[in-house]
């Protein structure tokens, strides 16, 4: 039961000390919650909002690895934002980039998580420990090391999975670059959405469950009217995170490096290859904050989902 | 009673898919560390095999033999322990005090703060920021600085961290700390003695979460550690990789378990003792 347990959004009118002793059940107060925070805010201050800040800054200038705007980086305003919106390298990466979040985390990781979880969800036992704990060594593995394995599964000559098929020779990374990398993500990251959905069934009441089971409803009904209305807010949790981590994840490079002929290139490898490779580092920023601005839009559509269902 | 075998034959065959699925990319893992000469085809190292025969290898311990002798395997195994470990608890610390203040408390703004944290946190810790913590690292001294390394860690891993955890105090009861408040004892102690043990699991969860990330993190270190004799194991396979141009199946593959072994565990014997898992999820 998600809404029994967490605290009551103040409801108007309410007395104000009996809702602060509901919910400050330890008696911290202000003084000693700002102290409890402060470390953490100060760790994140420096080493996240300032670099973020400094990003900004950044893609308003002409600042290069090398050369004389290494040294002196000139200030152009938004001349390096409207280079990229020109640029369409920088829209077909964008397109990949939400075909790769659309397919790996939003269809890949919430439907096979989501089925894994349902599938298990009144099971104890073995079968169930080893298919999580499969699901979640791809996820825990270092990425260096599966990446490697995927290259190694892949590979056109002697890969498992061309051996499986019976089609040696077929260029997987070469003719089906994205497939690959959207099949590779979607089992890299499958775990955290099984544990959250295995959570969130738990929260469904058997009860409810019960009762929609001796009305005649159907499994998918079932889902439908019972369990998606309980988990609704897990959903759209879940989906902003991955879609977050999905949106910048830099291991489809470890994989095909951005190509064949950019066919690969999604914004994390795009900006890694104007920035670190050609050295660009004013463009690159300039990128950067077009990728915040996009998650930002992301985030705020979710949001806005979370808050109507309530 | 025909749709209950049906739904039964469903049920494995769909359990069954998933299986091969995840187990199919490890097999090299497993096998190609023991067989002489691996490439990239999967075969069982057996004693005696790879003679002709296929689907077989013959069976060795050389592998490992090299990676022993490979000047900076090893240490750069303690270096990745080093830095996971001192990540994982300064992050475990740090945002369950957070966590728990803000899950208690209600500060100003907390969720919004909550979220923009989070956003940025995803997108900073990615490529996109490489040039001002390179800068920053520079200026405050940091650049082969294994404390400054986990000190950068840790900044980006703190917002999801803290997000995790406050959902998992969130659905913890407070009864536990009222009663404990009613026989005097002080918010610290009400946090160590009451507050941490009903919190465990997520305090486990987060910190193996925060070590696996540490583990297998290469552009940090990559770009902050320059000293080959830092560099922890993620680094140092990518040296591999690259060796000469060409990947160096032997030492790969068997470095690549070394590597992958420790968290292996560290998850087995977590989830052993306190429950890998989202107590309650995530919620709002």
């Amino acid at each position: 039961m998600a809404q029994a347990t967490s605290p009551p959004d103040a409801a108007p009118g309410e007395d104000a000390r009996a809702r602060r002793h509901s919910t400050d059940a330890a008696g911290l107060g202000r003084v000693r919650a700002a102290l409890f925070t402060a470390p953490a805010l100060a760790l994140i201050a420096v080493f996240l909002v300032f670099p973020a800040l400094w990003v900004l800054y950044l893609g308003l200038t002409t600042y290069r690895l090398t050369g004389a705007d290494a040294a002196e980086p000139q200030f152009v305003g938004l001349d390096n934002f409207v280079e990229a919106l020109w640029d369409p390298a920088f829209w077909d990466s964008t397109w990949l980039t939400v075909e790769f979040v659309l397919g790996s985390a939003v269809v890949g990781q919430v439907g096979l998580g989501f089925t894994i979880a349902w599938l298990l969800r009144d099971r104890r036992g073995p079968l169930k420990r080893l298919v999580e704990g499969l699901v979640i060594l791809a996820w825990i593995l270092p990425s260096a090391v599966v990446s490697f394995l995927w290259v190694a599964l892949l590979d056109r000559d002697s890969g498992t999975l061309n051996a499986l098929l019976g089609i040696p020779g077929f260029p997987w990374l070469l003719d089906h670059p994205m497939l690959s990398i959207v099949v590779f993500n979607t089992w890299r990251g499958t775990a955290f959405s099984m544990m959250l959905y295995g959570a969130a069934l738990g929260n469904v009441p058997p009860s409810h469950l019960e009762s929609a089971r001796l009305a005649g409803a159907t499994g998918w009904q079932q889902l439908r009217d019972v369990v998606f209305p309980h988990i609704k807010g897990h959903v759209l949790t879940n989906l902003l995170l991955i879609s977050l981590w999905t949106f910048n994840d830099f291991t489809p490079f470890m994989l095909t490096a951005g190509g064949p002929d950019g066919r690969s290139e999604v914004l994390a490898v795009h900006v890694y290859k104007v920035a670190v490779q050609s050295g660009e580092l004013g463009y690159g920023a300039a990128l950067s904050t077009i990728i915040l601005l996009i998650n930002l839009v992301v985030a705020v559509f979710y949001l806005r989902l979370l808050r109507s269902k309530r | 009673m025909i749709r209950f075998v049906l739904g039964r034959i469903g049920f494995y065959a769909l359990v069954a898919v998933v299986l091969a699925f995840f187990t199919l990319p490890l097999l090299w893992l497993v096998t190609a560390p023991f067989t002489a000469d691996p490439t990239y085809e999967v075969r069982v190292p057996l004693p005696g095999g790879g003679r002709g025969d296929g689907g077989t290898a013959a069976f060795t311990w050389d592998n490992f033999r090299a990676v022993l002798e490979h000047p900076y395997a090893l240490p750069s195994l303690y270096n990745s322990v080093l830095l996971s470990a001192g990540t994982a608890a300064l992050v475990v610390l740090l945002a369950a005090l957070a966590a728990y203040a803000l899950s208690r408390v209600r500060l100003p703004g907390r969720d919004a703060l909550l979220y923009v944290l989070l956003l940025l946190s995803s997108i900073i810790t990615g490529t996109a920021a490489i040039v001002p913590l390179f800068q920053l690292a520079v200026e405050l001294d940091l650049i082969d600085s294994r404390l400054g390394l986990v000190l950068i860690l840790t900044g980006g891993l703190l917002p999801a961290a803290i997000f995790m955890l406050k959902d998992f105090m969130d659905s913890t009861p407070k009864s536990y700390e009222e009663s404990a408040r009613v026989f005097g004892a002080s918010p610290l102690q009400i946090v160590r003695h009451v507050v941490v043990p009903l919190v465990r699991p997520g305090l486990a969860t987060i910190a193996v979460w925060a070590v696996a990330n540490v583990w297998g993190n290469f552009l940090m270190p990559y770009l902050l550690l320059s000293d080959v004799e830092k560099q922890p194991a993620a680094v140092i396979t990518y040296t591999l990789y690259t060796e000469g141009g060409q990947a160096n199946l032997r030492l790969l593959s068997t470095f690549g378990l070394l590597y992958s072994v420790p968290v292996v565990l560290m998850y087995l014997f977590v989830s052993k003792k306190y429950g890998f898992r989202f107590h309650g999820g995530i919620k709002r």
